[in-house]
């Protein structure tokens, strides 16, 4: 770790001024991670957009098709996102604190409980393809264009969310490295910090995928 | 001065440390400058194959009938030119080159924020070319859609629109990490005293550009990905038969495309607002109106998509709506206009090669402008939609605006590219040569397009030929301009005669230091308590080149 003295420079006034280090720079890295989960943002935000384009076409259909989602294990699953993203946070805080142990314990729970999130996911679409109720099957060609829709929107979507919870898996066994080398310490600590931030944006968006797919069936 | 100077062709940071095996040395490079070098390499090579693909198009359209292409072939034939110029060339041209290499120069910064993640993009691109590559190659070949991929063509044909869409949201994943790269690095590593009001134009081009990066690509990004989705596995948004819509693709896809206009037009409006006050010795014309003209062009470019899909079914306000915003667009830019043909009036200018290529462009994109207002209007775009006049009108503003700009700024630059000049004699022939073989090339298309010629037909009716013979015949010239170009620039690595620093007087910070500039560019970052483009009676006003050498420190 360098611990050089920033370098100043004065105007003419002789004020100085810091010259930032653009090989260790805090702010930079938070405001690009930032920006990147804008872009995220936009890539699930434009998804949205085709759901609700849809949803507002055939209401009727999507809230028939809502209706054979299993919303217990949509449930759970909402709830172990919520408890795993409370222990990422605790990581983070333990890290600060120097704990490194209990930093990395939380961790393994965050990555555990995220390894029972996709089992429940597996579970979940394997009941429904074992219905016959996949993308251009069909038993789900028969039925009605929205519930094709919702169904196709559905593995869409929420299959690009797993995808997003092994990607952040990947990124929490990396922290887990970084630590044990001490890269990442109770100094510098920006890698776990932006992870969990992703883990955050990972649980934001399930948060309002629960009630598109789940709830809005149970009007009907 | 005479000691001897180690630029950035001399010694670099890699992302394993240090490597003595020089190809290694480049392809782990993580200095700016080397990248934006890889950049050029590549983007060159496919724009040379882009171009002889092109002219191929205009050998077989010499006559009517079947000459050297078949139908199937014309059609994979323009989607590989369109799909190279667009994606792998222009869209990604002028930020990735000169915008890497110029914006820590220009803000005077050591590197961007990000030079790893910078490294990676460059590795993105490539890895997105050899996809778009490789598609050529197996099966049934090219996508034979056109460069917009519409379903629900795109979904039914039988050719490799997989992977020429892979290989597009792989590149709009490069161009993403770029965006982010550069948005940090105008808001961290801008020289004390440098607010954004004292950053140079081409910056405020190149931040205005980052942000629609960040804000567009992911859009387009997940509409490929939903292409791909629908044909392999048939989930039914774009299939009506499936309740589905395909309007619904344009819309996402226009959500992006029409920004990337923008995208690839501001960065080459900074290349103009550079240029013009350096040959024309004096501060450019309203300022803060050009800089503030790109921020509100990137909004407002955002919101006018529509016009696309005049002829694709809309209810009548919305397209009204649409065609009004989308002349709100012409406002900002007028402004730009305006402020440059200012900058020029009575000014003592000095027509050098970057001068000759922005008042060419000046003149064509000029063009490409009004036939651009000619088309939003709403009657007139039933009639010429899909037609010649759509052709020439986007050859006029991407070719004869933004690559011309590339053109001119690789002119420009050149010099703190590589240290030494071109020809100069030689680059004003190629200039000649291609703005006369351009017009000869795409002028005629226009009265082609009005009297109904359509877009990606590989045949026309006889009447069309006489159109087609002058086209094909510019065509050859505009090509063979643009090889005695690259043969000029490429000529001069070796022959050309040494500059100093700053061969045009320019007032800017790159300009500043050595060229080609050493590893982390600054000995000595300047504080910035003046404006960019500053003159004085013809010279600029500033001389801090020993101050950010650090001679004077050194004694
Ligand atoms: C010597 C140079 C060039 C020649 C001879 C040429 C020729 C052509 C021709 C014949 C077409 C097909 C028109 C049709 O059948 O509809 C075409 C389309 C196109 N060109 Fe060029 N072109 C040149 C340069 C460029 C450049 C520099 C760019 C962009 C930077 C460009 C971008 C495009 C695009 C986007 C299309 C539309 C492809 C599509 O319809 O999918 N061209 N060009
Ligand atoms: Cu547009």
């Amino acid at each position: 770790m360098k611990t050089n003295t920033p370098e100043i420079i004065y105007d003419k006034d002789g004020n100085p001024h810091e010259i930032v280090d653009f090989n260790d720079d805090y702010t930079a890295s938070k405001l690009g991670f930032w920006l990147f989960l804008f872009t995220e943002l936009m890539l699930f935000g434009a998804m949205f957009l085709v759901f609700a384009f849809f949803f507002y076409k055939m209401p009727d259909d999507f809230q028939t098709a809502s209706g054979n989602l299993n919303i217990l294990l949509g449930g759970l699953n909402t709830f172990i996102l919520l408890l795993s993203t409370y222990f990422m946070g605790i990581a983070l805080i333990h890290l600060r604190e120097k704990d490194i142990d209990k930093c990395k314990k939380s961790i393994y729970i965050t990555i555990a409980l995220a390894f029972v999130f996709l089992v429940i996911k597996y579970i979940e679409w394997s009941i429904e393809i074992n219905h016959g109720i996949y993308p251009d099957s069909e038993i789900l060609n028969s039925k009605s264009n929205g519930e094709i829709l919702f169904f196709g929107l559905y593995f869409t979507m929420t299959g690009f969310h797993g995808i997003h919870i092994i990607a952040g898996i990947a990124l929490m066994i990396w922290v887990l490295i970084l630590i044990n080398k001490k890269i990442v310490n109770n100094k510098k600590y920006v890698i776990l910090e932006n992870i969990s931030l992703y883990w955050d944006l990972v649980h934001l968006v399930w948060v309002f995928l629960f009630p598109l797919f789940y709830i809005i069936g149970l009007g009907g | 001065m005479s000691e001897k100077t180690t630029s950035f062709y001399d010694e670099t940071h890699t992302v394993f440390g240090h490597h003595h095996n020089k190809l290694l040395q480049w392809i782990f490079s993580i200095d700016h400058k080397r990248i934006a070098i890889l950049y050029i390499i590549v983007m060159l090579c496919f724009f040379v194959l882009a171009i002889s693909i092109g002219l191929t198009m205009r050998l077989e359209l010499f006559f009517p009938g079947e000459q050297i292409l078949t139908p199937d072939r014309y059609n994979q034939a323009f989607t590989l030119h369109g799909t190279i110029m667009i994606f792998l060339f222009v869209v990604p041209g002028i930020p990735a080159v000169f915008g890497n290499f110029l914006l820590p120069l220009l803000i005077g910064a050591r590197d961007v924020s990000f030079p790893r993640l910078n490294l990676l993009s460059w590795w993105f691109y490539l890895i997105g070319c050899m996809v778009a590559l490789v598609s050529l190659f197996i099966g049934p070949g090219f996508a034979d859609t056109g460069w917009t991929f519409y379903a629900p063509y795109s979904v039914k044909t039988e050719t490799n629109v997989i992977f020429a869409l892979t290989a597009a949201y792989i590149l709009g994943l490069s161009s993403i990490l770029t965006g982010i790269n550069f948005v940090v690095t105008v808001h961290r590593l801008r020289a004390p005293g440098m607010n954004f009001f004292k950053m140079p134009l081409f910056v405020w081009g190149l931040y205005s550009t980052a942000w629609i990066q960040i804000l567009a690509t992911p859009v387009v990004g997940i509409t490929l990905i939903l292409v791909i989705i629908e044909k392999t596995l048939g989930i039914g948004i774009f299939d009506p038969s499936k309740g589905g819509d395909p309007i619904l693709y344009q819309h996402l896809f226009w959500i992006y495309s029409h920004p990337a206009v923008y995208l690839m037009i501001l960065p080459a409006f900074g290349v103009v607002s550079e240029i013009l006050p350096t040959f024309c010795r004096r501060t450019i014309f309203g300022y803060r109106s050009i800089a503030i003209s790109s921020a509100l062009i990137a909004i407002i470019g955002y919101l006018v998509w529509g016009h696309h899909l005049f002829t694709s079914g809309m209810s009548e306000w919305t397209k009204i709506i649409f065609s009004f915003l989308t002349f709100f667009v012409s406002i900002p830019t007028g402004i730009k206009f305006f402020d440059w043909v200012a900058t020029m009036y009575k000014a003592s200018i000095v027509f050098k090669t970057p001068m000759l290529w922005v008042v060419g462009t000046i003149i064509t994109f000029a063009i490409g402008g009004l036939t651009g207002i000619t088309l939003v209007t709403l009657g007139v775009n039933i009639h010429l939609h899909d037609t010649y006049f759509v052709v020439a009108h986007f050859h006029y503003t991407i070719f004869g605006g933004v690559v011309f700009m590339l053109f001119a700024a690789m002119h420009y630059w050149y010099p703190k590219f590589i240290g030494k000049m071109y020809d100069e004699a030689k680059a004003k022939i190629a200039f000649y040569l291609i703005f006369i073989g351009f017009n000869t090339l795409w002028f005629p298309m226009f009265f082609a397009g009005a009297l109904g010629m359509p877009r990606r037909y590989f045949d026309y009716l006889p009447e069309f030929t006489i159109y087609h013979q002058i086209a094909g015949v510019g065509a050859v010239i505009t090509v063979s301009g643009i090889l005695f170009m690259l043969y000029t620039l490429i000529s001069g690595i070796k022959k050309g005669e040494r500059c100093g620093a700053n061969p045009w007087n320019a007032s800017t910070l790159e300009w500043q230091i050595d060229s080609p500039p050493p590893l982390e560019n600054f000995k000595n970052i300047p504080y910035v308590d003046f404006e960019p483009y500053e003159y004085e009676k013809g010279e600029p006003k500033h001389n801090l080149y020993n101050k950010i050498k650090g001679v004077q420190n050194e004694n």
